[in-house]
């Protein structure tokens, strides 16, 4: 049986103005997508998944715009409408759910309250009816207490419930096409999961079809009929899920496939009567002095040139409790020792030689370097502050620091970040703690924030720089896969307390605790079928 | 920098163009002027004629002397009270929020308390106890108008000490200084910038309201304002005289103002 697709793009060229004249980001893609389908888009930042998954309703973000080719949507072509053709089929034939609910929620209303609008505005239902919809929505999508939550606004529930009632909201008026702009990456394993079934069952139930667009290959494959791989606004290569899982054909397509090989060499276990190089022990703390605690007795040790990670959802207190042990949150008991000598509670309290032992690179390397400051100003500072290097010698140690990072001096030395790509952001990131001469380094999430193939690249010279410049590594991180990369040893965290901690091999295998086997068993795996498997297994359970 | 500049539409040229003009003017008066500033040269309220080419004043004094002086007075006065404003605003701004706390909480009250009293009742007051010096003129428009700067400043301020980048120069170690000027102030500087502009604009307008009113610079010292005032009888006669002060006045505002408008564009970092 053949059927019209219900979505059809052909040759479609998207471009951007800016100041060098146009610059083409979508370069000539096609697709057809029937109803009920699902297709994956899958690629690294900057490949133009958004922008043709924005391009399929017809919509451009500013700046840019349709150059050539056709996007015809039941036999409408979008790219010609008329501004109030395509806004009468956004949101009630074609729906769009972004990558981040709490951003695009409006906070000043109720979540019902926005349900409701496009129903009411578009269809001119009554909204009663529609808020009865609503309830059952929520329903669908496994939200807790459906009947209320409508009512709450946006800051009243969590990222994952926010989630899944954007997705609510984009079913609202039974549209033909939803698109998924990542729904789930700003999520925990744990709420994604929940998240990614209930938009399973929702699709399939209305027989929607959908673009799914994600860098997860695991995601995309539980959720995908069809993938597309993306890069530089150009198809790299289309088949089936599963086809596409076993048997990709494209060299770029292998490497995103094996990124996730990475493996650092394991270590022999430290001598149990050696000193830990830092210890937590039975640290407490709490943000304001009538709070509640947000760690509760943690304690774990860290041994010379050991990485350890330490993994947990969003408030479990991963970075908590290395915020105590940098001293940028006092601890209210307990305490942290460097090399068996205990640390005063409070940065202001540490001396420079304490301070500059312990070393932080952060999650967002936006905001952790200076936009005013050359990077030669950004990693000279530690160089100058601690070991009191001037001029030339300074220069000269700025430079072998940046070639430490793989960056070529000669290019980046006079650069500002802003000049820089995410991935050069935060090894410059990495440099300046570097500069610092440290001995333990604290990494909060360094590589959440950026695509697999660079994030792997930054795990790779972690390593490198660990046994080069022999480092402690105190490695936060919500990603299993990074743990089972670098990790030496693992602490798993939950609401603050710590669940279980020991070296990777013994924490990673089971018998595990039951918390630590949700967390592992809720990470996607590559095998199409394994949502399938751990949902039923969850229902039996 | 230097693309901003090549772009730069034709409103800030023309602002440009009008503060260079008259920085030369301020800077070469005796020069250009064809009297000096405070001889009486002839025959009281004179039309225009060639030897005085803007006639003269209640007095008898050379109307185009004064004004070209005038801009000396005004000017400088401007300039010095706004850089005054901003050098105590800006460092009081980036203390407050660097430190925060109680330090914050007990500058910003006070700035508070200053900001609840009218700007020209507050002026007009301190000057009649103060006396009516250039100096004490340019002190107390400072003051009152670093109230300003500082809440602007450390609203920004606020924003940039929460970075990642800040935090990781304070458990560096790094002094208070080195947090607030070379951490802080380089991020909020744009915005700054914008600002000292509209700042200097209302400290100007300001200084000849004062004059105005005969608080502000003291005869026979020439300013703009004074000179409206001295004058304004002249308009009843059909004499435009008055006026050029004041148009004087009114362009050097709309010149600064074109300038602050492209500046705030350009910080906002949109693309036309």
């Amino acid at each position: 049986m053949t059927q019209t697709p219900l979505l059809t793009i052909t040759d479609l060229v998207i471009q951007a103005q800016s100041d060098d004249g146009p610059k083409t980001l979508i370069d000539g893609l096609s697709l057809a997508l029937n109803k009920g389908e699902v297709l994956g888009l899958i690629g690294e930042s900057g490949a133009g998944k958004s922008t043709f998954g924005l391009g399929a309703m017809g919509f451009t973000r500013d700046g840019c715009g349709f150059a050539s080719g056709s996007v015809i949507f039941d036999g409408i072509e979008l790219t010609q409408a008329s501004p109030k053709v395509r806004r009468g089929l956004r949101s009630t034939r074609i729906a769009y759910v972004a990558q981040s609910a709490a951003a695009s929620f409006n906070p000043a209303y109720s979540l019902i309250r926005q349900y409701s609008e496009f129903p009411v505005l578009a269809e001119g239902r009554d909204r009663s009816a529609v808020e009865a919809d609503a309830v059952e929505a929520y329903r669908r999508m496994h939200l807790p207490n459906p009947e209320d939550i409508g009512f709450r606004y946006p800051h009243q529930v969590s990222g994952g419930q926010l989630q899944r009632a954007m997705t609510a909201m984009a079913m609202a008026c039974k549209p033909d096409l939803i698109i998924f702009d990542e729904p789930t990456t700003a999520l925990d394993v744990t709420t994604q999961i929940e998240v990614l079934e209930a938009i399973r069952e929702a699709v399939r139930e209305f027989n929607t079809a959908a673009i799914y667009i994600t860098h997860d290959l695991a995601v995309v494959s539980q959720m995908a009929d069809r993938i597309m791989v993306l890069r530089h606004g150009n198809l790299v290569e289309e088949a089936p899920t599963a086809k596409m899982m076993s048997d990709p054909q494209e060299e770029y397509t292998k490497s995103l496939w094996a990124v996730r090989s990475f493996k650092a060499p394991a270590k022999p276990l430290p001598d149990a009567a050696s000193t830990p190089l830092v210890s937590l022990k039975n640290v407490t703390a709490r943000y304001g002095p009538a709070g509640p605690d947000v760690l509760q007795n943690v304690s774990f040790d860290l041994h010379k040139g050991r990485t350890m990670a330490i993994v947990g959802e969003s408030g479990s207190g991963k970075t908590t409790s290395a915020r105590c042990a940098m001293g940028l949150l006092p601890r209210s008991a307990g305490d942290v020792l460097l090399d068996g000598v205990s640390l005063p509670p409070d940065y202001h309290k540490r001396n420079k030689t304490q301070l500059q032992q312990l070393q932080i690179i952060y999650q967002m390397a936006d905001t952790a370097l200076n936009p005013k400051q050359k990077i030669s100003d950004i990693i000279g500072r530690p160089v100058t502050f601690y070991t009191g290097l001037r001029g030339r010698a300074r220069t000269e140690r700025v430079r072998d620091l940046l070639s430490a990072i793989d960056l070529d001096p000669n290019v980046y030395f006079d650069r500002y970040p802003g000049e820089l790509s995410g991935g050069q952001k935060q090894r410059i990131g990495i440099a300046r703690a570097l500069a610092a001469e440290p001995r333990v380094v604290i990494c909060d999430e360094v590589t959440s924030a950026l695509d697999q193939l660079v994030a792997e690249g930054i795990l790779r010279l972690l390593v490198k720089l660990q046994q080069d410049f022999d480092l402690s590594y105190l490695f936060i991180t919500h990603d299993i896969a990074t743990v089972e990369s670098i990790a030496d040893d693992v602490v798993v965290m939950q609401k603050g307390k710590v669940v279980e901690a020991g070296p990777k091999d013994q924490i990673m295998a089971p018998p595990h605790a039951p918390y630590t086997e949700l967390l592992l068993s809720s990470v996607p795996e590559m095998d199409p079928g394994w949502l399938d498997r751990v949902v039923q297994k969850r229902a039996l359970g | 920098m230097t693309r901003h500049l090549r772009k730069m539409p034709l409103t800030a040229l023309f602002g440009f163009a009008v503060i260079f003009t008259y920085a030369c003017v301020a800077i070469f008066a005796p020069l250009i002027a064809p009297y000096p500033e405070t001889a009486i040269v002839g025959p009281e309220y004179m039309p225009w004629s060639d030897e005085f080419l803007l006639g003269t004043d209640s007095l008898g004094r050379d109307m185009l002397s004064r004004l070209i002086y005038a801009a000396r007075n005004t000017l400088g006065i401007a300039i010095a009270t706004t850089l005054i404003a901003f050098i105590l605003g800006c460092s009081a701004a980036l203390f407050a929020a660097t430190m925060q706390g109680w330090v914050d909480q007990v500058i910003s009250r006070i700035v508070d308390v200053m900001m609840s009293i009218p700007t020209l009742i507050t002026s007009l007051l301190l000057l009649t106890i103060f006396g009516t010096s250039v100096l004490n003129l340019i002190l107390i428009i400072a003051l009152l108008y670093s109230t300003v700067v500082f809440r602007i400043a450390r609203a920004v301020a606020m924003g940039i000490v929460v970075m990642d980048y800040v935090e990781a120069a304070r458990i560096r170690g790094e002094g208070m200084f080195w947090i607030m000027f070379r951490e802080v102030l380089p991020n909020a500087a744009t915005p700054l910038v914008a600002e000292f502009g509209l700042r200097f604009t209302f400290v100007f307008l300001t200084v000849s309201a004062l004059s105005f009113l005969g608080l502000g610079v003291q005869p026979p010292l020439a300013d703009w304002g004074a000179m409206v005032r001295e004058n304004a009888s002249l308009i009843t006669f059909g004499d435009l005289t008055p006026l050029l002060p004041a148009g004087a006045i009114a362009l050097l505002t709309l010149a600064v103002n074109f300038i602050v408008d492209w500046m705030l564009h350009v910080a906002s970092g949109l693309k036309d």
